[in-house]
């Protein structure tokens, strides 16, 4: 009975179960087919959980995290720093949004550069980023050339970046 | 004034709290039904009766109740309460007629006024949060698919305590029948408003409260959370309802720091209450309940268990996550003796002696059953289906 399902950019399907009084259970299936959570507790402890292959509805192993325990193992297992430094500048500024746009292979903009899509004259938005298989090239310059299958990290006010993903899209 | 006499009563008090708190915790049950023992030895008729304490702890108790209900206020929002109160409403529904209504019944056969009867009815409703929350972290259940049906179940019986509390304290008081629709119809308002003006004010009252010295958020919530509570129970509220609506309308930093400040004092006067209900029991009058009390409690665990099961089953748990959502809920503990204890003062004696044994029973019985339960479905489940087939 999840209360809300959210999906990050081509992940599994994450689950998120409020815990009255207590705080917020999320929770996915990897993809061999193992049941993980994560319970969020309000006083800042995380309980990272296993389930039981008998009983898919009872915990296995529980691993108990302070807060900094969780910053470090999020840290190993990558990527999330990332993820928490741009959250933490889109709730210092309101009305700024991020995400990530994909140059799709054959679209006008693959094998162009950042300069040609004219993002930040045309929209406003900052390409902050370039992802690409594992490698990230953070604060590009304008004559970085876009791949197919590239992921744009991009800063802007919504507008401006739904401006911009039609851009790519179309030219 | 010799100080002596009560310093050594106290601290006599205090020490066998002590030694039985830490023999609870080595065999994992719940301290409540220990901290009712002691009561009972230091009380009228009992093994060293006090004499100079007795004043102190009377406060004390009454310190108790406001302190564990404003606690338990501070772990819920008004928004939270709301938004569980739509989804949890059938299965609270099913917990009231399964284990409200037996309790009211048995006060009914047992002769007594419906007054009393409807008393009665809470002490076997009410699970015990605190045990509940205890046993969950202690065998790492948190993380559990029926773990949020257990928490819904437990947040519906605390805001029905805030209608139910207020309904009891004018029931005690006799008036005309207009007279207490009236101020039953006054009392619910009050509650409804002081919730949705936290909604709105809650986070401008947690500014004003917080504080850089400690000292001073101590006292200013510990002498806010009082006043409230005693111009609740002036007005035929109830302390415990307004300590309670207290306790949600903090939040933030406010509400953090409280936790951590009054921690400490909570779990000090939650066992002076515990003590004070024991105390006013005599232990010679709880032998001929004693039969009566473990029948009921018998009965009520089994419904709580029931509850459980079918709530759990409703978002599709399976078998043994049913059982636990049924065993953990069976624990009754520090609400039933508070309402309990409101129905003693206000001169329902045959409460005592019948729920203090009731949660000596379920107190401790309940910490025992939800730990046995998976160990126990396992087997039954593994009897009836010899081979357990892998699951696709």
């Amino acid at each position: 009975m999840p209360d809300k399902r959210a999906q990050l950019s081509s992940g599994p399907e994450i689950k998120e179960t409020n815990l009255p009084g207590v705080g917020v259970r999320f929770d996915f299936s990897t993809e061999s087919g193992e049941n993980v959570a994560v319970v969020h507790h309000r006083t800042g402890r995380r309980e990272l959980v296993l389930y039981e292959r008998e009983d898919p509805d009872c915990s296995r192993d529980v691993l108990e995290l302070t807060e900094s325990d969780s910053r470090t193992l999020a840290e190993l297992l990558g990527g999330a720093k990332v993820a928490e430094e741009l959250g933490k500048l889109q709730q210092s500024v309101e009305g700024l949004a991020i995400d990530w746009l994909p140059i799709v292979v054959g679209r006008p903009y693959a094998g162009r550069t950042i300069g040609d899509t004219g993002a930040r004259t045309r929209t406003g938005t900052s390409i902050v980023a370039v992802l690409r298989g594992d490698v990230a090239f953070p604060a590009p310059q304008p004559d970085f050339t876009l791949e197919g299958g590239d992921t744009l990290v991009v800063v802007g006010t919504p507008r401006g970046i739904e401006d911009l993903a039609t851009i790519l899209q179309t030219g | 004034m010799d100080g002596a006499p009560i310093l050594l009563e106290l601290g006599g008090v205090l020490l066998g709290l002590a030694v039985l708190a830490r023999l609870a915790g080595k065999f994992g049950i719940s301290p409540i039904p220990f901290y009712l023992v002691i009561g009972l030895a230091v009380g009228k008729g009992g093994i060293v009766p006090l004499v100079t304490a007795d004043e102190f702890i009377r406060a004390g108790a009454e310190i108790g109740v406001v302190l564990l209900l404003f606690m338990l206020g501070l772990e819920y929002s008004a928004e939270e309460l709301g938004r569980n109160l739509r989804s949890g409403a059938p299965a609270g529904m099913v917990d009231v007629l399964l284990n409200f209504l037996p309790g009211v019944a048995a006060g009914l056969i047992l002769g007594w006024t419906p007054v009393a009867a409807v008393f009665l009815g809470g002490v076997t409703y009410m699970s015990s949060s605190g045990v509940i929350a205890k046993l969950l972290d202690d065998l790492g259940w948190m993380g559990n698919r029926e773990t949020p049906v257990v928490l819904s179940l437990l947040v519906t019986e605390d805001l029905l305590m805030a209608v139910y509390l207020p309904i009891l304290a004018i029931l005690t008081v006799s008036i005309g029948a207009a007279a207490s629709v009236a101020s039953i119809l006054l009392s619910m308002t009050a509650v409804l408003v002081v919730l949705l003006m936290s909604r709105r004010y809650g986070a401008a009252l947690s500014r004003l409260v917080f504080n850089p010295s400690d000292e001073a958020v101590l006292l200013t919530i510990l002498g806010l959370t009082m006043v409230v509570a005693g111009i609740a129970e002036r007005i035929q509220v109830s302390a415990a309802v307004g300590a309670f609506l207290v306790g949600i309308a903090l939040s933030g930093p406010a509400a953090d720091r409280a936790k951590v400040l009054l921690a400490p004092l909570r779990d000090l006067f939650a066992g002076v209450f515990f003590v004070f209900f024991g105390l006013e029991i005599s232990p010679a009058g709880i032998v001929p309940v004693l039969f009566t009390a473990a029948l009921l409690a018998a009965a009520t665990a089994i419904t709580k268990i029931a509850t459980g099961w079918w709530a759990a089953r409703r978002i599709g748990v399976g078998p043994r996550g049913r059982m636990r959502a049924g065993t953990i809920l069976v624990a009754r503990g520090e609400f039933s003796i508070a309402i309990a204890g409101i129905g003693v003062a206000s001169g329902i004696d045959e409460l005592g002696p019948l729920v203090a044994a009731y949660v000596l029973i379920l107190a401790a019985a309940g910490s025992i059953l939800a730990r046995a339960s998976d160990p126990l479905m396992v087997r039954v489940l593994r009897r009836r289906r010899p081979l357990v087939s892998a699951r696709p």
